[in-house]
């Protein structure tokens, strides 16, 4: 039975109709806060299996042979499957089918996974790990951007020379450096950073007596891993059935598959019994994706007054072992390397380089706040060079509607950057920030940086970005809303209840929400590039307003009345305004068939109208035409004794179009914001020679409470999006991409010299400090 | 093989009422919780004591179930996520979580309020900085923790908040 949330289940239930712009609690909040919640990983069907991986620990080399044969004796284990037992094509990937649910020779990184256990219980997996034997002949490997592109390099894909995944440019215009007045130039690198979601990867899985293959899965793409899951282990794909209840996080670490093509090959092979698969945090960090770890060249020249003129940029993604969404990532950095500004004259080279770590994939900012590192420091250094005031400089270059960005595209939708630099103008931690940096106590210096950020929202040219919502009344006049794009902690769902109670004049206890399942909602795309309200929110709009015009429609006829006019909906019934006479909505669906009372809507993101002749190597994804926009600052104190660094405020301003519920936008402000702070400042996952380091929280450092300040977010008035629902836009990536710099420069503001390397460890702050 | 080490009786009070049981010696409180009662609104993030999603309370003190054997939990009283709508602080906090919009994810959640539960229960007058340190080994990676913030001071604000006159 798929899990529903309800609307709003607090006590004394206000029966007014759910209205959008208001700040209403979130519908899952008092489930997830009771405990209640059902993940993933909290299920435990009867007669329970329990299937785990083993992974190479090797980076590098050629598998040759496992000993299994007294692993298998030992009691409690089922089956032992290999590479040979996998019935499909053993690949898996969204886009780039290179990955290997079980490896057959090559091992590429530490975390391949060279067979998998099915046990009745975790003692039985874990006595038969340790009596595996794995025979492989090691060899050199390529553990970084250097080793991976060195002539002659070992290679990570025979059929990826140079071991490039992918090579592409953005030209516009012809940069030309010597026609600018200032021209300041920099190396910047970005690690490797880790989702760190709570509930690590999970999911069962059953094979039916019918031939279904019936999963519960922490998914952020449920109706694609249907197609992962056919292609890898080929079974037709409509035998796969998927449910996605609410995730424990994701921020890109659960787009694609993560357990599902070893959970469904376990299933495959103990038919009629449940599996369950759940990484453990170690098995998270070796074998989860990974943000790319970015190396950045770049060069920016402007003119006297501070327009900005030419910008030549390189950016190295290292995308690990495989493929996953690598390309796209470096293509997302590539049409954001010039920042939010106006550019006459552009070239970006983006190179997407194999090695033999950890795989790089989705995260939230895709690609972006690599790029916004490096951009945003740059305009500092520039504001320097110049002389001007880095916020002025900011607004004087600032995107507007009508403007071409830096991929040459001409910004026809919302844009409304300047408003929020103009909010951070205006605002007290602006305005008094040389008298705050003069108050800082002995031994400590303080400073203030800025930063401008944006990200595009959907998924860009060449692939359609659509949904299709289904909401349903019940037989009592209730209402479902089926939802089929994935809630990772982002509350997708609660908008969507607060979109159909504000369209059918509902309160929330008339509503709940079934989370995505693959037979009873529609395929709508994976929960990722700030598209998920955005999308789904537009379709169900429709779907509603037709729900609704049917209701008013068959009340009229029950009522006996000519026409639809005077009638309308209200909690609980429709009512004929002129007389007071009223339907009840239990009435009304006793009246209505399943068919009736069942509504679809769809809906498909805009595209650019004209795709400039600006890329060269794109695949898809290229260009997009709706984005979000940031400003931030940040107030940091040092510890010119121990290079510590503490963010003592933060403000972010985020042009999102309209706000639908100001509580839930700043959940994602504030969450981004943090995520940024801990990639600035703590978070590096390393890899030593392809062997993973960090694979717990003690190495892995993620901001705590005491690690962040009240992180202040702010809805500035901003231009509606007027292609998406009641005017808004996705802001779930934007957020994240502020941190970085606006540390970076609040501490050159503070005084150090310039970083250009992230995370800002106090050892760095401290080299910093000398010989000012 | 060696032979499986035997199961011990065990007996405590889970979230008020007595209860015994037999147990392995490794069994860990988490998975006894998870696996064996059905009580999943105890989660686990790491399994090394890191990050607090497993935090329960043992005779009132907050306590990591990841890093306990059941064994442990012999004639103790222990209260999970599952007793907080009839304990009377745990129930302000819940309402506090939902109305401030504290929960995202909510995988962190639970254990976020039993250790607030734990400093509120002891200290009703703490403020945003007490919330803030007690708070400190409960990882959260969607919030930034302004909100938990807000909805931990709100509680307290509510529980020393003058009664009203009858």
């Amino acid at each position: 039975m798929p899990t529903q949330i309800s609307g709003n289940a607090t006590e004394s239930p206000s029966r007014s109709p759910m209205t959008i712009g208001l700040p209403l609690p979130r519908g899952d909040a008092r489930a997830k806060a009771c405990g209640r919640e059902p993940y993933a990983a909290d299920l435990f069907p009867e007669n329970l299996l329990l299937a785990q991986a083993l992974r190479s620990g090797l980076p590098c080399g050629r598998l040759l042979e496992l000993d299994l044969e007294e692993a298998r004796q030992i009691p409690g284990i089922v089956a032992i499957l290999t590479a040979k037992d996998v019935p499909g094509s053993n690949r898996q990937g969204i886009i780039h089918k290179d990955m290997p649910v079980l490896v057959e020779d090559r091992i590429r990184y530490c975390g391949d996974p060279v067979a998998l256990l099915i046990a009745e219980n975790k003692e039985a997996i874990r006595s038969a790990m340790s009596c595996i034997r794995i025979h492989a002949e090691p060899s050199p490997g390529v553990f970084d951007l250097d080793e991976a592109m060195a002539e002659n390099a070992p290679l990570v894909h025979e059929d990826k020379p140079g071991n490039m995944l992918a090579k592409a440019t953005i030209q516009k215009g012809k940069p030309d450096f010597d026609a600018c007045a200032a021209v300041v130039e920099g190396w910047f690198e970005t690690p490797v950073q880790a989702h760190g979601f709570l509930e690590t990867e999970a999911g069962t899985a059953c094979l039916l007596e019918d031939g279904t293959l019936r999963m519960e899965v922490s998914t952020q793409s449920p109706f694609r891993d249907r197609l992962e899951i056919s292609h890898a282990l080929g079974i037709p794909f409509m035998q796969v059935h998927i449910h996605a209840p609410s995730l424990g996080g994701g921020f890109g670490g659960k787009d694609g598959a993560t357990v599902q093509c070893l959970l469904g090959l376990a299933a495959l092979h103990c038919p009629g019994r449940s599996v369950k698969m759940l990484w453990e945090r170690e098995e998270s960090f070796v074998a989860g994706y990974k943000r790319h770890a970015c190396r950045m060249h770049y060069r920016l020249g402007a003119l006297a007054d501070g327009s900005l003129h030419s910008l030549h940029a390189r950016l190295w993604y290292d995308t690990g072992a495989y493929a996953h969404l690598g390309p796209e990532v470096m293509e997302l950095g590539m049409e954001h390397a010039a920042g939010p500004y106006r550019i006459p004259h552009n070239l970006t080279e983006g190179f997407c380089v194999h090695t033999h770590t950890p795989t790089g994939g989705a995260m939230r900012a895709f690609g972006v706040c690599q790029v916004s590192f490096a951009f945003e420091s740059m305009m500092d250094m520039l504001a320097e060079k110049l002389k001007q005031d880095p916020l002025e400089l900011r607004l004087r270059n600032a995107l507007h509607r009508g403007d071409t960005n830096g991929a040459g595209v001409l910004l026809e939708s919302s844009t409304s950057l300047a408003a929020c630099l103009e909010g951070i103008r205006n605002h007290p931690l602006w305005q008094t920030r040389r008298q705050w940096q003069k108050e800082a106590p002995p031994f400590c210096i303080r400073g203030t940086g800025l930063a401008a950020v944006f990200n595009a929202a959907g998924y860009g040219g060449g692939v359609r970005d659509a949904a299709i919502a289904k909401i349903e009344m019940d037989v009592k006049g209730h209402f479902i809303v089926h939802n089929a794009v994935t809630d990772m902690g982002q509350g997708n769902s609660s908008a969507f209840l607060q979109i159909a109670g504000h369209i059918l004049r509902q309160s929330a206890e008339a509503l709940s929400l079934r989370q995505p399942d693959t037979r009873s909602a529609y395929p709508s795309g994976s929960s990722s590039a700030g598209r998920t309200t955005y999308t789904f929110g537009k379709a169900l709009i429709s779907a509603c307003e037709e729900l609704a015009s049917r209701l008013i429609n068959r009340a009229g006829l029950i009522l006996f009345l000519q026409n639809d006019e005077g009638l309308v909906l209200e909690p609980g019934r429709v009512r004929h305004e002129p007389s007071g006479r009223s339907v009840s909505l239990e009435q009304l669906a006793s009246f209505m068939s399943l068919e009736e009372r069942v509504c679809l809507g769809q809906f498909i993101a805009p595209v650019c109208r004209e795709v400039p002749d600006t890329s060269r190597g794109f695949f898809i994804g290229f260009p997009h035409v709706i984005f979000g926009y940031g400003a931030h600052l940040a107030r940091v104190e040092v510890d010119t004794l121990t290079g510590r660094v503490q963010v003592k405020d933060y403000l972010a301003l985020t042009d999102g179009g309209a706000v639908l519920n100001p509580s839930m936008f700043d959940q994602q402000v504030q969450g981004g914001v943090a995520q940024g702070i801990g990639y600035a400042l703590y978070e590096d996952f390393i890899t030593e020679k392809g062997v993973v380091k960090t694979k717990d929280f003690t190495t892995y450092l993620m901001p705590g409470s005491l690690d962040l300040p009240d992180i202040l977010s702010l809805a500035p008035p901003v231009e509606e999006e007027e292609s998406g629902p009641f005017g808004m836009k996705g802001i779930g990536e934007v957020a994240m991409n502020g941190p970085l710099p606006a540390i970076a420069n609040a501490l050159r503001d503070a005084g150090c010299r310039r970083i250009h390397k992230a995370p800002i460890m106090a050892e760095a702050v401290l080299g910093s400090l000398e010989n000012r | 093989m060696s032979k499986p080490p035997e199961n011990s009786p065990i007996s405590f009070f889970l979230n008020g009422s007595p209860l015994s049981l037999s147990v392995a010696p490794g069994r860990r409180v988490v998975d006894l919780l998870r696996e064996d009662l059905h009580l999943t609104g105890t989660k686990e993030g790491c399994g090394t004591g890191e990050c607090g999603a497993c935090t329960l309370l043992v005779d009132g003190f907050p306590m990591l179930s990841c890093l306990m054997l059941a064994a442990q939990l012999e004639g103790r009283n222990i209260e999970t996520v599952e007793s907080l709508e009839k304990d009377p602080v745990g129930e302000k906090l819940i309402t506090s979580f939902e109305e401030k919009g504290a929960v995202q994810c909510g995988y962190c959640i639970p254990g976020m309020e039993m250790t607030a539960l734990a400093l509120l229960r002891n200290h009703p007058e703490a403020d945003r900085e007490d919330i803030r340190k007690s708070l400190s080994g409960n990882l959260c990676r969607c919030t930034g923790y302004v909100k938990i913030l807000d909805a931990v001071e709100d509680t307290a604000k509510k529980l020393t908040a003058p009664k009203e006159m009858p």
